[in-house]
């Protein structure tokens, strides 16, 4: 085809001389980026937070109500579809983590996509199906408290994980210290947790040593149960909420930000970089 | 027989028997117990055909009649952590009463505490670890899921074995009595020592060279008329 025939503009990733106003960013950042000026008391309104995990109890008293909730099924023939979920939880463990980001991102809006719970054979194709479905649906920020090791899911994943990315979906994965590969928090667009033991829900660390690039509150935490109960529990996977939380804190405050620009803000107000000013 | 089925048969005869394993996933169950002051520990393998969890070993509190017992693969906590392939650690579970039930109906024992790590090998998921009631140590919960993912490496190692040979078992159990001939060889020479286990060699290898020639003189001439 020749340049002529072209109906459509190619893309054009450069910037001509004089277009830098197409480029103009919506705020401009202060000298010293704060925490008050990265999220002030958004609360994360407005804010479209999507758990990844095994469903979300409807109305426990530590998550409020739901903006939607949806399970990814697979039937025995492979099939796989998105259906209205109306099974809640499964085994706690996404309750769990919808609790911890309510608890810190009160007004944020919270949609559970259930992939877990329906055994293990035929997890991964599920977990695929269902971060695309978060992907297409543009939530702001996905929690993934859960990995694979397979290794034949890994190009989805990695293709999904940049495409969140310039989508302006945050994807914040549990990262896990076996010894084994494991996917998608390996990722670098994606942001990935590990834990530390301090007992502040707000205190987290960026690590200059990654794969792992934050730290967050992941040591005896009273998450939300089954049965409207709570229990005190340690581990990655309720990291990962607290940095999904302090994500939407940022969002709701600063709506624009690209996923690149969320982790230079989350940067320069975590705990060891604010402390060293 | 085939080539395979001779193989399966020698893997069956040198891997060891179903009860030396059991032996090595029940020590390492029983090493994490008193490493850790814990009351009980136990060893779960993931039946991939079934998509359940298997007790394999249980060291401690419960019982060994446990073993062998089997529930749906995603349930329970060992389900979750072997299904978001995360360690995770959860205090006073006994305060919840649908946990409590399920774990006294799966295993006569209501603890308060589990330490629970995946077993995971290369990219499979091969079961789970769990640790129950140990005391509380504070400041030490990092240190110990740590702890825990390096004998979570080693029970994965061992169940890898494990599987190994119950599948040489399996082909050998469906390809007949000849074989467990083979495979009774293969063990005999593999428990000798030095000079002995050199003599089984050398004369498993003059076997070798005489059946080789009488298969190569007994193998069928090329179809009539044709030429070599």
């Amino acid at each position: 085809m020749s340049a002529a025939e072209r109906t459509e503009p190619l893309p054009a990733w450069s910037l001509p001389a004089g277009a830098e106003k197409a480029i103009e960013l919506a705020v401009q950042w202060p000298a010293e980026v704060t925490r008050d000026w990265a999220w002030g008391s958004s609360g994360g309104r407005g804010v479209r937070v999507c758990i990844l995990d095994s469903g979300i109890e409807p109305d426990h008293p530590s998550v409020g109500p739901l903006s939607g909730a949806v399970a990814v099924v697979r039937s025995d023939d492979g099939e796989i579809s998105i259906e209205e979920d109306e099974q809640g939880d499964l085994c706690g463990h996404g309750t769990a983590c919808a609790g911890i980001v309510r608890a810190l991102a009160p007004e944020c809006e919270l949609y559970s996509v259930r992939v877990l719970g329906a055994g293990y054979t035929g997890s991964g194709p599920v977990l695929v199906a269902g971060l695309r479905y978060a992907i297409e649906n543009g939530y702001d920020v996905v929690n993934m408290s859960l990995s694979t090791t397979k290794r034949e899911l890994a190009e989805s994943l990695h293709e999904l994980a940049d495409l969140a990315y310039f989508q302006k979906t945050m994807l914040v994965a549990s990262a896990h210290n076996l010894p084994v590969e494991s996917y998608p928090w390996r990722f670098a667009s994606v942001l990935s947790v590990g834990s530390h033991d301090r007992p502040e829900p707000l205190d987290y660390f960026y690590n200059p040593d990654p794969p792992v690039e934050f730290f967050a509150r992941g040591v005896d935490i009273d998450v939300a149960w089954m049965e409207g109960s709570t229990l005190r529990v340690t581990g990655n996977s309720f990291a990962t909420p607290h940095m999904t939380a302090i994500c939407a804190l940022v969002r709701g405050e600063h709506p624009e930000l690209t996923p690149f620009q969320l982790k230079s803000v989350l940067y320069l107000t975590a705990t060891n970089v604010i402390g060293s000013r | 027989m085939t080539r395979d089925d001779l193989r399966a048969a020698v893997a069956a005869g040198v891997f060891g028997s179903e009860a030396g394993h059991q032996e090595l996933l029940r020590s390492i169950a029983e090493v994490a117990q008193a490493i850790f002051h814990a009351k009980a520990a136990s060893i779960f393998l993931l039946d991939e055909e079934t998509d359940e969890l298997v007790f394999e070993a249980i060291a401690g509190e419960g019982s060994d009649s446990l073993v062998g017992t089997r529930f749906p693969s995603s349930t329970g906590i060992a389900g979750w952590v072997l299904v978001t392939r995360q360690p995770l650690v959860l205090e006073d579970v006994s305060e919840d009463p649908r946990f409590a039930k399920d774990a006294a109906e799966s295993t006569g024992y209501v603890p308060k505490g589990i330490m629970a790590v995946p077993l995971l090998h290369g990219e499979r998921a091969l079961g789970v670890l769990e640790v129950l009631d140990r005391p509380a140590r504070p400041g030490a919960a990092l240190e110990e899921v740590e702890l825990l993912g390096l004998f979570a490496g080693q029970a994965a190692i061992a169940l890898d074995l494990l599987q190994a040979a119950r599948r040489a078992r399996a082909a050998l159990e469906g390809s007949g009595a000849e074989l467990e001939t083979v495979a009774r060889l293969a063990a005999a020479v593999d428990r000798l020592e030095d000079e002995r286990r050199a003599a089984g060699i050398e004369l498993l290898a003059s076997l070798d060279a005489l059946l080789g020639d009488e298969s190569r003189a007994a193998r069928p001439p090329g179809p009539l008329g044709s030429t070599p």
